[in-house]
């Protein structure tokens, strides 16, 4: 059934709301009529629909409390949305909302009862209970977690396309209400590019719904003048349903619309955030039926919805009357007015109410409010003469009503304003609050700014915008100057805080933080328990830590503190403000998801050939070529054609950084351990490199192609952070040399084998390929199938084997060639794996697998790549010191003569007694040997070759190993010197 | 309903217990013992100094609110599955004093077991757990190497494409992995402490060491300089500042760590995921709320400000591991200050000046060696020995190269 009848729509008015378009959608499983332009609360509004949600602790009901977005009593369940402010969105035809956070019904929630033993929950109750006898908490938490959290997340959803945008301007203005509509007009006047954010749908603020005078001509008047002022300029760019989430260090700003987070650099920010109007604390004063005055005025003035019937006024400033004013426009019976205040001053205002027969009650308070018999709105208020701060006579007047409205008082919309720098602090006599302390380049303007009257914020947004725009004269030639207006004259007198609105009842139920049901004897006995700071009574209490962020509870928690710890308010603070502003969705901090990949020129070829891919860092690189069900066979195929035929690797995943100028073999020689000044030119050296810390963490060849240009090689996975370190020392050093990382300009093959000179020599005609003429660790450069290339003469595999280094877009051009000029000799691509196998029988080590965080040179073996004659290299000084007091490990080739033995994984331990000893690093079967081989961490006193060790290998058998000496092919390296 | 609340709801006044040091309290001339920092390592030793070797007179200094340090700031993870046999064996019994922590105290520290998973995106991460898997059972720590189907199984609603970007390939599976509350793990020490004659002074910075001869005399304040018998400093986040008032220089940087928490939901994810690659450790507190971390910032700073690129990139790495968390709401993020050491150790024990004692270097890794670092460094302090549990983590360590890299089980993991 369609509840279309919109009983509390008015017969007029809804800036926001088109009549003309009726939307159909359902709450709680009902239908509802709401027009384009409402949020969902207005349209259950409109429909006497109040309860929308449960609250977290009590599952008390919960409605409309400042149709604002700024409190989580409007919380609902969209299918795939959960946690969506219903007061801030609009509805869509067709869409689905639905309470959360109860148990049956929201109408019936089951959940509610818990408020009957709400007495036996008080403050930090879990830190009371649920422990004893020891084990009985693991029974508890599951049920207690059950209870927690409040929408529910979709783990089915498919995640929507965000993007990220950024942009630059002179001045953003954030809030386009009055100040901010001021300020920015001004600023485009001189001459600036301005950025308007604001969070609602039409420009305005607070005029959109504000009454400002007795008749409620000004503010429309005034707002329209000034929407057409920026409508009329060129230099405004004015962003709607945005919002400016955070501030982060040189007024970077998020600004969130739609589907994008738009990241903007402001030159300067002038923040007209406002004010978030505060709920005075009474007993029930969170009933369906009870809410700020903005909320009344919103209700009316941008949804033409009647907030209720008949309406009770609590106040202690104007808006109180404005609201009342509104109200009886609207058609509401407006049976009282309890005013706080004693006596205050008779504004136009207050006269136009009394002139409309409205009583007003001086000194009052309301001491409580009753709900209907369905406990699910207000029945009605009691109304009190106050005697003193927070303290009332001992009986009253009962009204009955469906409405009370409050209008005590603003805190300062003071979020960004503190994650800027601002300080805030707070006048205990006057209630006024004052922010201080921000970035030169950013200023706050309007009742954030504590200006309430109309001339103040106006004048304080034009000041503002002087202010900016003359300092960005002194760099622009666009914008001008002129002469800076007076300051401001002290607007503290309009300000709208009452002091004390805080009434404490017998009965408790006077809520401080509604997301957390947290009533005044919480935050009284948080300190009594000795919680006594403002932060540890947050995090005793909870008070603040709700989807709110304590908008609505900071307040009154630091009123409440204040008196119960003998201090000011002033002294007692407020818990810290941290970004971001409203709740934002990680879809939008994600944006697109950016993990890029990178292939080598040849990856093509790989993927033709059949190769199984494998990720190494951002590279993808061919694992083997074949079959993955005949893995094995397929590595130890690749490995025998090198050992007997040739066999081709893509090595362009290898880092390559060029080093270039008079100092350039300086440079190596103190950033590798080796000595490089004497290097001859055509020759390639061994590199490695260590930390200061004596650690290897790299390795590669150097190779000198003249005498001031060395082609240094370093790992695939390490290019980025030796590139990163040269920079980061020659910072220091001042060295003439260039250096750069050339990894993504080159590709390259290994080409090896004992037939790998007769395939080369097919494509390559002019460099004398001939073993003497181009020995081992040699670098020429030539032409390969016509490319312009270098080659070197290395052997990580341990046979006959150039590395053929060509510009980066020839990658096919040189693999094609050389798969055809090596058709005759069987030549075969081959992969990673095969690659580590060959590399291991060869007893190469692997930076990064072979090494940990601690390996120094002489622990890996590599004492013979560490020149002693050096006066320093990075490392230098505490190798030296190592080499005195001696190692503690060594790693060293083992072999598994046992064929039977479950064949140890790398990381598989050495375990000698019951002592962890050591720790294999790699290890493979070795076809070319026919036995398991690896390398392994063992103490010295295991290091000799011969030594028995013990590797607890898979299911925790224990494999005999014996240590043999490095490496296992070739020992007297005759196969890569052919 | 449990029978521990119902003086509460019976009892006409709320019967307050006043857990700590009133406010108001005046610092005394001298103490036995004084304590820099009121976290959760300061209410520990404190707790432990007053429960096991009779020393009372003792005062927990804070220039902030207790607890309101690293302990207020980390992501509540607790484990043991290091991967040096110093540091697991550390962190093992930690684990296993904090199991029973809420019946020590009579205060409940909401201690759960929820397991902890690290995901695996290469065959050097599968080899790095499995140094860790093979270490921890060594020592006894539940820890072990899963394959994709177990990792299916203990998180139904991971994201595991087959050939993504960083597929999975495998994860370390650490069922002693836990949380508990922070805050009360802080609060229950210092209760105990302050139950049994400990003082705590709140607000009360410490300006200067005072030391004479390489003898620590007394300790200069904002509320005036007292005399002690001997000092200890456990200020995670300022350690190489207060180590600088004795005139001790540590290897030690300090770096922001972030964090961030989305609005509470209800549960679905029970163990903690981290994933050392994408740079991203998820799980979902008690109360419902996601906590989404990371690794540190890329420069050293003593500022807790948030910044937008580490969110951006948390929140994109989050949604690589989980994706529907793309319409969950960020609430808030925060940092916290991390003193980074060499070797991704803490430094325990003597310092150079006698009578003043080290409790620092705590990186992303105090949280969870709040009870067993309280307590050894209890028995230092009354004893002037360091127990050989902690004897390794001494600062002289890094004069001996004798570092206990935990580098490797670190990362992301916290």
């Amino acid at each position: 059934m369609v509840n279309s009848q919109q009983n509390n729509r008015l017969a007029s008015g809804g800036l926001l709301v088109d009549r003309e378009h009726p939307i159909t959608f359902s709450f709680a499983g009902k239908d509802f009529i709401g027009f384009a332009g409402d949020s969902i609360a207005s349209a259950l509004a409109a429909n006497d629909q109040w309860l929308i949600s449960r609250s977290f602790k009590y599952h008390r009901a919960r409605a409309v409390l400042t149709m604002a977005g700024q409190d989580a009593n409007t919380l609902v369940q969209l299918p795939s949305d959960p946690n969506v402010l219903a007061d801030r969105t609009e509805i869509s035809q067709g869409m689905r909302v639905d309470g959360q956070n109860y148990s049956g019904s929201l109408e019936n929630d089951l959940g509610r009862h818990i408020e009957k033993v709400g007495r036996f929950m008080p403050v930090g109750f879990y830190y009371k209970a649920f422990y004893k006898p020891a084990g009985v908490w693991e029974k508890w938490a599951p049920l207690i977690r059950k209870k927690a959290g409040l929408g529910e997340i979709d783990e089915q959803f498919e995640p929507e396309y965000y993007d990220k945008a950024y942009a630059f301007y002179d001045i953003v203005v954030v809030g386009a209400g009055p100040a901010g509509m001021s300020a920015a007009i001004q600023a485009a006047e001189q001459g600036a590019k301005v950025l308007l954010v604001d969070e609602n749908p039409v420009l305005g603020g607070s005029l959109s719904y504000d009454r400002l005078d007795a008749k409620g001509e000004v503010a429309p008047a005034l707002r329209a003048g000034m929407i057409a002022d920026i409508e009329a300029s060129d230099n405004i760019d004015v962003m709607l349903e945005a919002i400016c989430n955070g501030y982060f260090a040189d007024n970077w700003l998020p600004v969130i619309q739609a589907k994008r987070l738009l990241k903007v650099r402001a030159k300067e920010m002038i923040m007209a955030v406002g004010a978030l109007e505060q709920q005075a604390v009474f007993h029930n004063n969170d009933l369906p039926g009870v809410m700020m005055s903005s909320a009344v005025l919103r209700l009316i003035k941008l949804y033409g919805v009647r907030p209720g019937k008949r309406a009770v006024v609590l106040t202690g400033n104007e808006q109180g009357y404005s609201a009342a004013l509104e109200m009886l426009d609207a058609g509401i019976e407006v049976v009282a007015i309890a005013e706080l205040r004693d006596s205050p001053p008779i504004s136009e205002l207050m006269q136009a109410v009394s002139d409309r027969g409205v009583e007003i009650y001086q000194n009052h308070a309301v001491y409580a409010a009753q709900p209907s018999s369905d406990k699910k709105h207000l029945a009605q208020v009691e109304l009190r003469a106050q005697l003193g701060r927070g303290a009332c006579a001992n009986s009253g007047e009962l009204i009955s009503c469906d409405l009370l409205c409050m209008a005590v008082g603003y805190t300062p919309t003071y979020q960004l304003v503190c994650q800027a720098g601002g300080q805030l602090s707070y006048d205990d006599e006057s209630a006024v609050f004052t922010l201080k302390g921000l970035p030169k380049a950013a200023q706050i303007v309007g009742s954030v700014n504590g200006n309430w009257s109309t001339d103040a914020v106006c004048g304080d947004g034009y000041r503002a915008a002087v202010l900016a725009c003359n300092r960005l004269a002194q760099q622009s030639k666009t914008i001008t100057e002129i002469s800076e207006p007076a300051p401001i004259a002290d607007d503290s007198a309009a300000s709208p805080n009452y002091s004390w609105p805080i009434f404490p009842h017998p009965k408790g139920k006077e809520f401080v933080d509604y997301d957390e049901d947290l009533q005044i004897a919480d935050i009284v006995n948080a300190t009594r328990d000795g919680y006594e700071h403002v932060q540890l009574v947050k995090r005793y209490s909870t008070c603040g830590m709700g989807p709110s962020q304590g908008r609505h509870s900071a307040l009154a928690t630091a009123r409440i503190v204040a008196q119960a710890t003998g201090k000011s308010v002033a002294q007692t603070g407020v818990t810290t403000a941290r970004p971001p502003f409203a709740p934002e969705r990680l879809g939008h901090l994600a944006g697109r998801s950016f993990y890029p990949a990178r292939y080598t020129s040849m990856h093509q070829r790989h993927v033709e050939a059949g190769a199984q891919m494998l990720q190494a860092g951002a590279w993808y690189r061919p694992a083997y070529y074949g079959a993955s069900d005949q893995r094995d066979a397929c590595i130890n195929a690749e490995v025998n054609n090198v050992r007997e035929n040739v066999g081709l690797v893509d090595v362009s995943t290898l880092g390559g950084i060029e080093l270039r100028g008079p100092d350039a073999a300086e440079m190596l020689n103190r950033i590798y351990t080796f000595g490089f000044l004497k290097q001859p030119v055509g020759r390639a050296r061994y590199a490695l490199m260590t930390n200061e810390a004596g650690v290897v963490i790299d390795d590669g060849v150097s190779c000198r192609f003249h005498d001031q240009l060395f082609y240094v090689t370093a790992t695939t996975g390490g290019v980025d952070r030796v590139y990163q370190s040269m920079l980061k020392w020659n910072a220091q050093w001042c060295l003439d040399v260039d250096i750069a990382n050339v990894t993504s300009a080159w590709c390259a093959v290994n080409i090896a084998g004992p037939k790998a000179r007769d395939v080369l020599a097919k494509v390559c005609t002019d460099v004398d390929l001939d073993s003497e003429a181009f020995p081992y660790m040699g670098v020429r450069e030539g032409h390969v199938a016509g490319i312009e290339a270098r080659l070197i003469r290395v052997g990580f595999v341990g046979e006959l084997g150039y590395e053929i280094h060509v510009p980066q877009h020839c990658g096919e051009a040189l693999w094609d060639a050389l798969m055809q000029a090596g058709s005759e000799q069987g030549i075969k691509p081959f992969g990673i794996e095969a690659q580590r196998v060959l590399r291991l029988e060869k007893g190469h080590i692997i930076i990064g697998q072979d090494t940990d965080a601690m390996s120094t040179p002489q622990e890996v073996q590599m004492g013979w790549a560490v020149s002693a004659k050096k006066p320093f290299f990075v490392g230098h000084r505490v190798i030296k010191e190592l080499n005195e007091i001696g190692q503690y490990r060594a790693l060293v080739g083992f072999v598994v003569d046992d064929l039977s033995a479950p064949i140890p994984l790398e990381s598989h331990l050495v375990i000698e007694g019951e002592k962890m000893t050591g720790r294999v690093t790699s290890c493979n079967f070795s076809p070319t040997l026919g036995k398991p081989v690896g390398m392994v961490y063992v103490p010295p006193h295991k290091a000799e070759p011969g030594s028995e060790i013990e590797i607890r290998s898979s299911g925790g058998v224990m494999v005999t190993a014996k240590v043999v000496e490095l490496p296992f092919y070739d020992p007297q390296t005759e196969r890569q010197a052919l | 309903m449990p029978f521990g609340l119902l003086k509460y709801g019976l009892s006409k006044d709320y019967p307050a217990q006043q857990h700590f040091t009133p406010s108001d309290t005046t610092l005394k001339k001298h103490y036995d013992v004084v304590i820099i920092g009121a976290g959760g390592h300061g209410a520990a030793i404190a707790y432990y100094l007053s429960k096991y070797h009779g020393i009372t007179n003792v005062a927990v200094l804070d220039k902030g609110y207790l607890g309101g340090g690293n302990t207020a700031r980390n992501t509540a993870v607790i484990r043991s599955n290091y991967l040096t046999e110093e540091g697991v064996s550390f962190y093992r019994d930690s684990v296993e004093l904090y199991q029973n922590l809420s019946n020590e105290f009579g205060y409940n520290v909401m201690m759960e077991n929820r397991g902890q998973l690290t995901l695996a995106h290469s065959d050097a991460a599968v080899r790095s757990f499995r140094w860790r898997a093979e270490v921890n059972q060594h020592l006894g720590v539940r820890s072990e190497l899963v394959d994709r189907q177990t990792i299916r199984e203990l998180v139904p609603n991971l994201h595991m494409p087959e050939d993504g970007r960083y597929p999975i390939m495998g994860g370390l599976w650490h069922a002693d992995g836990a949380t508990a509350r922070h805050d009360a793990v802080a609060w229950g020490y210092m209760k105990g402490a302050c139950e049994r004659g400990v003082e705590l002074h709140q607000l009360t910075e410490v300006q200067d060491v005072l030391v004479e001869n390489g003898k620590l005399t007394g300790i200069k304040t904002n509320k005036g300089t007292i005399s002690c018998g001997c000092a200890v400093q456990a200020v995670a986040g300022t350690s190489s500042v207060v180590a600088k008032m004795a005139g001790i220089k540590l290897p030690v940087h300090s770096f922001p760590l972030q964090a961030m928490v989305t609005q509470p939901y209800k549960p679905i994810l029970t163990p903690h995921v981290s994933s050392p690659h994408v740079h991203v450790y998820v799980h979902q507190t008690s109360r419902g709320e996601f906590v989404i971390g990371g690794g540190s910032d890329p420069y050293p700073l003593y500022n807790t400000r948030s910044t937008l690129d580490m969110k951006e990139s948390l929140a994109a790495a989050a949604l690589e591991l989980f994706p529907f968390l793309s319409q969950a709401r960020l609430m808030r993020q925060w940092a916290g200050i991390t003193d980074m050491t060499p070797d991704y150790s803490p430094i325990m024990g003597l310092s150079p000046v006698e009578n003043y004692y080290l409790d620092a270097g705590w990186g992303t890794w105090g949280f969870k060696a709040t009870p067993i670092s309280g307590k050894m460094m209890a028995e230092l302090v009354a004893t002037g020995k360091p127990p050989a549990l902690i004897k390794p983590f001494e600062l002289e360590r890094f004069y001996r190269f004798a570092q206990i890299n935990e580098a490797g089980a670190t990362a992301a993991s916290h």
